[in-house]
């Protein structure tokens, strides 16, 4: 099995007016499946209100299925004595770095994770280092975390995770407020940690760039999985990722135009690499 | 009526050991009609120059006019310029508290003591003018969609009749299709009603599709005032202080480093077709 394994999940929970009333049932994620592997790096789309969020909850116990099971390392996240070993397995950082961040210096904040799991002082220590490197804030780890920049803060979130020395980390749209640079920052970390410390990724996103590096992608709609495959097999897809609200990378479009005036362009071109290569094809 | 800033600085915390200096000398004028694009790292005073827009903050020193009018001198009507120089912040949504959309977009016009037919009248009409449909005008906010929450935060704003509409990252967290309707609803409200806005975004590709100028702050000062095309061409520069320019100038760059007679003015997608096809147009 898995790092991560869900078996026909279905969230539901019931709207009711100001009375109290059951106006009635909203399925959030319907009949969904996945396999990750440990070390994968996985991308989620899908518009807002397509149910990845809730699907992103589900995978350290914050929410329980209605229906199906979630296992993550082996666990079931119903058992209630898993969750505190399912939450340090898969730890998740969300998209407002300000409401994550809760230390006054930031080497104080990444410790909090560790001091509240029970490990001795010296090792907490040990961590906070080890996790402020590998996620490039180690030189400002005597910082007050209301002097750093908002990719500086997400990242100083994502060392917090790190120092739990989860298996997996769930990131639910952690670029979402970050200025270019930021995003650049936080997606060079994320892609650290999966390929250096083979850290098990799940990125949700709605920055279609930040997906082509991704081993998978899943495209949600409706709460079920309306696409799934490579970064260059979902992005063939232009006009079915449009139907779902979405879009492709810029240089995926250009190239999807292009082929549509006769250039013959391939599909799910990802990089600008590859468009140029593309179009050297095209010049012979 | 144009908005001119002569020479305005803003010091956070003035005469303490904290002072931050967020906006440093700025001179600026915005014309009517214009389509602004103001980029900038977080932190670089973006937030705080438009909120010296409509008289939020005052500037420590220099002065900003609406209309030839010192807006800090004595006896000018600060309530008039908040109607005529409409701000929606970042993440208006979180604002809405009506028990439904209508009576949320009415509560600003109302404010302002018009008669509650001309409030109505507003507010239809500011509805409409975000594209919102007459099923969801009874409902509560907070059963829409992020998107609708979004557009009826805007029409609220809308509905005080502003002459110079700003916004402040309009289209973060919303999804693709989500943040095209939105900017597509607000190029077209330009069109219509020959409102000037300015777009405060860290999304190079929208700023570029947008915007007919874009002005980029560094350290509280104003580093580029330009059209897209003259400000994208400086991506070593913009790339040193935090931004980019969309990826399909880079697309275009690529190409030019191998041997592609391509312009370098490339900022939209529908350039970069037209220029590709004409290079192998004229082969």
């Amino acid at each position: 099995m898995g790092i991560i394994k869900v078996r026909d999940l279905v969230y539901e929970y019931i709207r009711r007016d100001e009375e109290g009333n059951v106006e009635g049932i909203t399925t959030a994620v319907d009949d969904v499946d996945l396999d990750i592997e440990q070390g994968d790096f996985v991308a989620v789309l899908g518009h807002n209100g397509s149910g990845k969020s809730t699907l992103a909850k589900h995978l350290n116990a914050i929410l329980y299925p209605s229906e199906g099971t979630v296992w993550v390392d082996g666990k079931d996240t119903k058992e209630e004595k898993y969750v505190w070993d399912i939450r340090q397995t898969a730890g998740m950082v969300f998209q407002n770095p300000d409401n994550q961040i809760i230390g006054q210096i930031v080497e104080e904040d990444v410790g909090f994770g560790p001091e509240n799991m029970g490990v001795p002082t010296k090792e907490i220590w040990e961590r906070v280092e080890e996790s402020l490197k590998a996620v490039g804030m180690y030189q400002f780890r005597k910082f007050s975390p209301n002097k750093l920049s908002g990719g500086q803060k997400q990242r100083v979130s994502i060392a917090g995770v790190i120092a739990m020395h989860p298996k997996c980390i769930v990131l639910d749209e952690p670029t979402a407020m970050l200025d270019p640079k930021g995003r650049k920052e936080v997606l060079r970390a994320v892609r650290a940690l999966n390929d250096v410390e083979h850290i098990t990724v799940i990125l949700i996103t709605h920055y279609m760039e930040e997906v082509i590096y991704a081993d998978k992608v899943y495209v949600m709609d409706q709460g079920k999985v309306a696409i799934q495959g490579t970064p260059r097999e979902v992005f063939s897809e232009v006009e079915k990722l449009k139907e779902l609200r979405l879009d492709v990378p810029q240089v995926t479009l250009l190239a999807y135009e292009l082929a549509k005036e006769g250039l013959r362009m391939p599909k799910g071109v990802l990089t600008n690499r590859e468009f140029r290569e593309a179009l050297d094809q095209c010049r012979r | 009526m144009p908005i001119i800033l002569d020479k305005v600085s803003h010091i956070y915390g003035e005469d303490t050991a904290m002072a931050v200096r967020a906006l440093d000398n700025i001179s600026l004028v915005i014309p009517d009609g214009q389509f602004i694009g103001l980029i900038g790292h977080t932190g670089s005073g973006k937030s705080t120059l438009v909120q010296h827009l409509n008289g939020l903050m005052k500037a420590t020193s220099g002065a900003v006019y609406f209309n030839g009018e010192d807006i800090d001198s004595e006896g000018f009507d600060k309530k008039k310029l908040r109607s005529k120089v409409g701000l929606v912040f970042q993440y208006p949504e979180h604002q809405l508290f009506e028990t439904d959309v209508f009576s949320d977009v009415c509560f600003g016009p109302k404010n302002l003591g018009l008669t509650k037919k001309e409030t109505e009248l507003r507010a239809y009409a500011a509805l409409k003018l975000v594209g919102l449909e007459d099923a969801y005008f009874y409902q509560s906010p907070f059963d829409l969609s992020g998107g609708q929450k979004r557009r009826v935060a805007i029409a609220g704003v809308l509905a005080m009749k502003p002459e110079v509409l700003v916004l402040d990252e309009p289209t973060a967290g919303l999804d693709p299709k989500g943040r095209d309707e939105i900017l597509d609803q607000i190029a077209a409200l330009k069109r219509e009603t020959g409102i000037t806005v300015l777009l405060v975004s860290h999304s190079m590709e929208d700023v570029a599709k947008y915007v007919d100028r874009i002005i980029v702050m560094n350290k509280g000062r104003v580093m580029y005032d330009d059209e897209p095309r003259e400000v994208f061409k400086q991506y070593h520069e913009l790339e040193a202080v935090g931004l980019a320019a969309p990826q399909v100038t880079y697309i275009m760059k690529e190409l030019r480093e191998h041997g592609y007679d391509v312009g370098d003015e490339v900022t939209t997608i529908e350039e970069a077709k037209q220029e590709i096809l004409a290079y192998f147009r004229e082969r």
